[in-house]
């Protein structure tokens, strides 16, 4: 990526074509979990901490390999198990690797009110910028994931940030360079979907997992982080991963018709009333003719002798 | 015979002191609450809460104005509940309303303490007031929403604005009436009293029950 923002597009009294046009791959940088060669043992937990400068969070116990319930502002990677039973008896642990998604149409971005606090790079990585957020907490209303995370220290929001500070100098990812049996993967989407593809077809012709296949969910137009499952036909058996995440209706209903219904009210309620003024103007009231009815005439002394309560 | 309610100058009281601080208490947290509300609605408006230090601070400080409008909602609640209530002469006075937008008010009839409009304006505040402090109360703390719970953030982020929506409606139309069509009327809200005309042009049924009231 460091390199592609430097690629030259135009040239000036330049004859012939631009050098290396078309010639680069892809932007589009995709990370591969294959949560059939996972072993659960977490380094990609450590690897995100050590790069990241996180503090170690305390741990909760729950009859479970997992570290705690679910990632933390600050913890970011957590790999989820399951003891999954299959329709025949047998039990089956699965192991996934949970982080942000970096969607493709992300929801936490739709939804963010403040200037500039969301960003979506060109290489799809979705990026938090803090010292932009508000801290309101609406991102976590647009994640279908249940990934944006709240500070009660810095008010603020936080998740994984795909490593963004090592992908733009040419790195992998932190938790990609510390896995250690390479079920982890990082490159451009396409050549990312081939190897999940190709890992796919494996696992269903020759390690007759029927129903393996790639999670790349088209609801919020595809991620860029992308599961191998054994079974693709429940990803909620791997820690709750949603079968068609999308953007909550009601966050898309509130950013566009809501919105433009209201700005179009809040403009013609403002231009109603003015126009109301220069067509009929105040009301008159008639001057006042008649003495007040009973209780004493205005020029004696009324109640605390003229003085207002 | 008791004390006249009409005072030395010739002025009717219609608004107590204590109505009044509830009045003002609403209003300036209200406006408070539309502008850095309104830069959380829109991108071309978040300048607004720039304007009120920043939208950090704006954030902070929406939620703690929510509750003093709410506080302030009881009070004229506690004040004006009773005197809210749909009356038989609410639905001869929406059927003039065309005669008062045109201004030909004495096709209006009379009206009590609250004609029907004010009874909108007021129920109106009142339940949208409820449906926002609901939702305003999950907004102001997402992160204490469990996952599985998540419908209720659903359910808070379309809630919101539309009541708030609902809300400004009734609040142009307020000003609007309050400061430039009935003149007198911002007099009532700030210093307290009308002129007898205007107390027997908008609230005969009000004055006169207050002229027997006295005598």
């Amino acid at each position: 990526m460091s390199q592609a923002i430097l690629e030259i597009r135009k040239i000036s009294g330049h004859a012939g074509s631009v050098p290396g046009a078309g010639v680069r791959r892809e932007f589009e940088v995709c990370k591969l979990i294959d949560t059939t060669t996972c072993i659960g043992c977490k380094a990609c937990e450590v690897a995100c901490l050590e790069w990241n400068g996180l503090t170690f969070s305390e741990t909760t116990f729950n009859n479970s390999y997992q570290t705690m319930p679910d990632t933390q502002w600050n913890y970011w990677n957590l790999i989820k198990f399951n003891e999954h039973e299959r329709e025949d008896g047998t039990l089956q642990l699965l192991m996934r690797k949970d982080q942000c998604m970096h969607c493709e149409e992300p929801g936490c971005l739709a939804a963010c009110p403040a200037d500039s606090a969301i960003v979506q790079y060109v290489n799809g990585i979705v990026d938090f910028q803090q010292e932009h957020c508000i801290g309101c907490g609406y991102c976590m209303t647009g994640c279908p994931f249940n990934i944006p995370k709240f500070s009660p220290t810095a008010r603020k929001v936080f998740k994984c940030t795909l490593c963004v500070d090592r992908v733009t100098q040419g790195l992998e990812p932190a938790c990609i360079k510390s896995c250690p049996t390479g079920c982890l993967h990082f490159g451009t989407k396409p050549e990312m979907k081939e190897l999940a593809e190709n890992r796919a077809t494996q696992l269903r012709e020759q390690s007759g997992f029927a129903n393996a296949g790639v999670y790349d969910p088209s609801g919020i137009g595809g991620t860029h982080v992308i599961y191998v499952l054994h079974d693709a036909t429940n990803p909620e058996a791997y820690g709750g991963l949603p079968k068609d995440p999308r953007i909550p209706w009601t966050v898309k209903l509130w950013k566009s018709p809501l919105k433009w219904l209201g700005n179009f009210a809040i403009i013609g309620g403002l231009v109603g009333v003015f126009v109301h003024y220069l067509r009929f103007g105040p009301k008159v009231i008639p001057p006042d003719d008649e003495p007040p009815q009973g209780g004493a005439p205005p020029q004696e002394r009324g109640p605390q002798q003229g003085k207002r309560p | 015979m008791s004390a006249s309610p009409v005072f030395a100058n010739g002025r009717v009281l219609r608004y107590s002191f204590h109505e009044r601080l509830g009045h003002w208490l609403a209003a300036v947290s209200y406006i408070y609450l539309l502008l850095t509300g309104l830069a959380f609605w829109s991108p071309w408006l978040f300048w607004l809460a720039i304007l009120f230090g920043g939208g950090t601070v704006s954030r902070e400080l929406h939620p703690w104005a929510g509750l003093v409008f709410v506080a302030a909602t009881l009070m004229m609640y506690a004040m004006w509940g009773k005197q809210m209530h749909e009356t038989r002469e609410d639905e001869a006075f929406w059927r003039a309303v065309p005669h008062y937008i045109r201004n030909e008010d004495e096709l209006v009839p009379s009206a009590d303490r609250f004609n029907a409009g004010q009874k909108l304006l007021f129920w109106g505040f009142f339940w949208c007031g409820i449906l926002l402090l609901l939702s305003g109360l999950i907004l102001w703390f997402p992160q204490l929403i469990p996952w599985n719970l998540r419908y209720l953030r659903y359910f808070a982020v379309i809630v919101h604005p539309a009541a708030a929506l609902l809300t400004i409606g009734l609040f142009i139309i307020h000003v609007y009436m309050g400061t430039a069509m009935e003149r007198g009327a911002f007099g009532s809200m700030t210093r307290g009293d009308v002129s007898i005309g205007w107390a027997k042009k908008y609230h005969r049924v009000w004055y006169e029950r207050l002229m027997r009231a006295s005598r």
